[in-house]
């Protein structure tokens, strides 16, 4: 198990060194570049050459790559000229990443604590009402744009209706006392539950958007995973034995449904960070997401890589999370790993 | 194992609750004490205004900024010399109260305003103003490059080091009232230009203290020194309190000590929303109380909820630039002239553009100096613009035009419906047009300055009120854009807008420019003058004293809530 959790993090590392270079060389191919991005149609001929000589940018890929390196191994990923120009790009993502961990976290949250039990109950009752309004729900769901979805649920809920505010994460005149950069955890840390509060109601929608399509595979994977189990031997055997529903079903019938089920949210999470950009630009949210699309639009190299990079390392880490928990819900593949794994 | 694994929750949640425990040990609220909903109601003083912005400021030091967010806030807690009049682009005093000049309008003389102070407590004075014209004067390394310091290279040129010359010569202390500042040579834009947000007065002291010059080159961007970062100190209406980056959110609350009229407000905040529904949303929802640049799709739906409209009058130009290097033809103006009258630039204002646009007859608009109405005016005529091109033996001619993606510029609300436009009239003239276009930042600009397109769409928005800043910036230097330094007549034009922008004297200075319109449209036609355009902002109801100003320099210390 140690051995490989080493091979697989070892590999981590190779799949972001060759992803960077991939990246590296793709952003800088892209037409444009910070330089148009800083100065606009103030810019000149003259004073393009000289800023693109400033920056490096008119040394070959493959030099700025080197250097680019080179600084990285101290912990340099280089300095914003787009998102927040002036912060380097490490500091972006520190102060960020809390943001979209946190709407991430609380989707994945919403779309577990629903989906689960509703895929249940639809299988339990399968072709009852329940059961084809899941089916009906998920697809829609998994249909329905994340941007889409999420300004309709603005529209209505906070410009109509008021109940949420509309963009950005806190209100600006709170003076909220900024600890760790999880702004829920700040407030209560901090015993300033209002700007808790105020953190987590900025938070509703844009999560309630976000979970849509995990939510919506989740209700279909534990639906058809039940189904699948509820149909074995052994629970009728569990049945036969005269054991209650609710033993049954926790210790058989959940039990043996969950692996699918887990891959899936492992899966899912992994692929947050691409409903978090339309999510969050919907939103004013000022997460990753935000700053990939910000980033995008005027250039910002040094932050594009880094935030590029980081959530590859968690796509990566996650799924990695997910093996190993396969260990802990079916002992068999524990037994079954000893010396191969 | 049921049992086992409820044990180990508890466990966990123990642990947890634990840890929340120590962390909050040491976490504190670092609140200030007053209670910030205290205020508020019905008054007119107090309370706290929020208002959105397209972007994120930079940083707080408007001398090392050339973005407009980082204006909107420095604007606040700045003031320069020479400030705008409130709603116009005028020059009136600002922390001088008067300034002369000798006839070659080389040495000015400013009498500064007595009893001005900055946030940090110390005085303004004439010593404190000539170490802000040093300090723009001397900057080295980094605080050279163009990203950096742009408006001091566009308008003062080079640095003390001598390696470009520069306008600027030197300031002396006359009295602490007085200080004189002397220049190189004589510039129409000159004292104008120190109305810039670029060249507000910051506190030398405070500059001192946080090391303001210190920025540095680092990879390939910059980073800035604490002063710019977090202790901006100016002698303006509001005090910075602090940028919460995390929630992308600026504080800034009242000068108690301004020597003018004090701020209604308490607070105002300044909140980042890039996305413009994302904005408009917000309004209408009551998060914010006002936001900049609504799209001029939604204005009468805003004005119908009862919202406050606020149009800037408009200070830019949008044209359709004729390169002048790749496409031979165009080196012929009777090739221009036919460009100009397939244009039915009436019609492209009135379906195009928002309420309160005009047809553009010169390249800048008509409350700027040496503007003229007696310029060529090229009316829609198709049939004239096919028999010139027939004439020139163009007709048929194929013509590479770009138009911009991913942008909306006060000059150019929506390219994409602008260019559909002038596609149509184009190429009912003939014209076979090889359609470009590509994303603002994503390679726009670059091909346009590297010259490959023949036409294309772009403009300008003014800063300050002198045609220098319009047509200067296009031609002073051949080599631009619309690569004038390929025609015949290009040094032609650089050396008359050169000299016009030189000449001290006021009626000749006019004269010149108003030649220089003429021949702009009858002779040389680098481009067609398309249209002004007003941005806008919007609040809500109950905003009073907000003035729009046409270099999008509104001021909040006038405005109050209710």
């Amino acid at each position: 198990m140690l051995r490989y959790t080493v091979r697989r993090l070892l590999q981590l590392v190779f799949v972001v060194l060759a992803l960077s270079l991939l990246l590296f060389a793709w952003l800088r191919s892209l037409p444009g570049g910070p330089v148009s991005a800083l100065l606009g149609e103030r810019i000149t001929p003259e004073s393009r050459a000289r800023l693109t000589a400033e920056l490096g940018l008119d040394q070959p890929i493959f030099v700025q790559y080197f250097k680019f390196l080179g600084r990285a191994a101290s912990g340099d990923f280089g300095v914003s000229t787009g998102v927040q120009p002036g912060d380097s790009a490490a500091a972006i993502f520190v102060q960020r990443f809390p943001a979209t961990l946190e709407l991430s976290v609380l989707a994945i949250v919403i779309a577990i604590a629903v989906g689960i039990p509703l895929g249940y109950l639809a299988a339990r009752r399968r072709g009852g009402l329940l059961d084809n309004l899941s089916v009906v729900g998920s697809l829609i769901g998994v249909a329905v744009p994340v941007f889409f979805l999420a300004f309709v649920l603005k529209q209505v809920f906070a410009v109509e209706l008021g109940w949420f505010p509309t963009t950005g994460r806190q209100e600006g005149g709170l003076d909220a006392t900024r600890v760790t950069g999880f702004f829920v955890l700040d407030g209560l840390i901090t015993r300033e539950f209002d700007a808790a509060w105020d953190a987590v109601k900025h938070l509703i929608l844009p999560a309630i958007a976000l979970s849509s399509i995990p939510f919506s595979v989740i209700v279909r994977i534990t639906r058809a995973s039940v189904l699948d189990v509820l149909d074995e031997d052994f629970v009728r055997t569990a049945e036969s034995k005269g054991l209650t529903t609710q033993v049954i079903t926790r210790r058989h019938v959940l039990r043996n449904s969950m692996l699918p089920v887990v891959t899936t949210i492992g899966l899912q999470t992994g692929a947050l960070l691409a409903g978090a950009v339309l999510t969050e630009k919907v939103f004013a949210f000022p997460g990753i997401g935000q700053a990939l699309a910000i980033g995008f639009e005027r250039r910002d190299y040094p932050v594009l890589l880094l935030l590029i990079l980081s959530a590859a390392g968690v796509f990566v880490l996650v799924n990695l999370a997910v093996d190993l928990s396969y260990a802990v819900i079916d002992p068999r593949i524990r037994t079954g790993s000893g010396g191969g794994r | 194992m049921v049992h086992t694994r409820k044990v180990r929750t508890g466990h966990l949640a123990a642990v947890g609750l634990a840890a929340l425990l120590v962390l909050s040990g040491c976490a504190e609220s670092q609140r200030s004490q007053n209670d910030p909903n205290a205020s508020g109601g019905a008054a007119k003083t107090g309370g706290t205004m929020t208002f959105a912005t397209e972007g994120a400021p930079k940083l707080f030091d408007p001398f090392f900024a050339t973005d407009g967010a980082t204006f909107r806030t420095s604007q606040q807690i700045f003031e320069g010399l020479v400030e705008f009049k409130p709603g116009t682009a005028e020059a009136g005093p600002g922390l001088a109260e008067k300034w002369t000049s000798t006839p070659d309008g080389k040495q000015w003389t400013f009498t500064l305003r007595k009893g001005a102070k900055f946030h940090d407590g110390t005085e303004f004075d004439a010593e404190a103003a000539c170490q802000n014209f040093n300090r723009w004067y001397n900057q080295k390394g980094a605080g050279q490059s163009t990203a950096v310091t742009g408006y001091w290279q566009d308008n003062f040129g080079g640095f003390s080091d001598g390696a470009k010359p520069s306008l600027y010569k030197s300031c002396a202390v006359k009295d602490p009232q007085t200080v004189v500042v002397e220049l190189t040579s004589y510039t129409s834009k000159f004292p104008d230009i120190l109305g810039l947000p670029s060249f507000a007065m910051q506190s030398p002291a405070a500059m001192k203290q946080h090391d303001a010059d210190n920025v540095v080159k680092q990879g390939d961007s910059f980073v800035y020194p604490a002063y710019g970062q977090q202790h901006p100190s100016g002698t303006g209406p509001f005090k910075f309190s602090k940028y919460d980056k995390a929630n992308g959110t600026v504080e800034l609350v009242r000068n108690d000590d301004y020597w003018g009229p004090k701020t209604f407000l308490d607070k105002l905040i300044l909140r980042a929303i890039p996305d413009e529904t994302a904005r408009k949303q917000a309004l209408q929802s009551g998060d914010v109380q006002g936001y900049d640049l609504p799209s001029p799709a939604d204005w009468e739906q805003l004005k119908k909820d009862g919202h406050k409209l606020l149009i800037r009058p408009a200070f830019n130009v949008m044209y359709i630039g004729i390169g002048q290097k790749s496409n031979e033809k165009l080196r012929d103006l009777r090739v221009r002239q036919a460009i100009a009258h397939a244009i039915d630039r009436e019609g492209l204002v009135k379906q195009q553009y928002p309420e309160g646009a005009k047809v553009a007859e010169n390249l800048y608009p008509d409350t700027i100096f040496g503007w003229t109405g007696d310029v060529r005016k090229y009316d829609y005529n198709p049939d004239k613009a096919k028999s010139l091109l027939a004439e020139a033996g163009a007709s048929g001619l194929a013509v590479t035009i770009y138009w911009p993606t991913e942008v909306s510029r006060p000059y150019m609300p929506s390219p994409r419906d602008i260019f559909g436009f002038v596609r149509g009239n184009l190429e009912a003239v003939g014209l076979k047009l090889n359609v470009v276009s590509k994303p603002w930042n994503g390679g726009y600009l670059e091909d346009v300055d590297q010259a490959k397109a023949d036409v294309f769409l772009l403009g300008w928005n003014g800063d300050y009120n002198t045609p220098d800043n319009f047509i200067g910036n296009f031609f002073a230097d051949p080599d631009n854009r619309f690569a004038t330094g390929s025609a015949t007549w290009g040094n032609q034009l650089s050396a008359e807008v050169k000299a016009a922008d030189a000449e001290p004297d006021t009626a000749k200075r006019k004269a010149m420019y108003e030649a220089l319109n003429k021949k702009l449209k009858a002779e040389y036609l680098p481009a067609v003058p398309v249209a002004h355009s007003p941005p806008a902002l919007v609040t809500s109801a109950k905003v009073s004293g907000l003035v729009p100003s046409p270099l999008t320099d509104e001021r909040f210390n006038a405005v109050s809530l209710g």
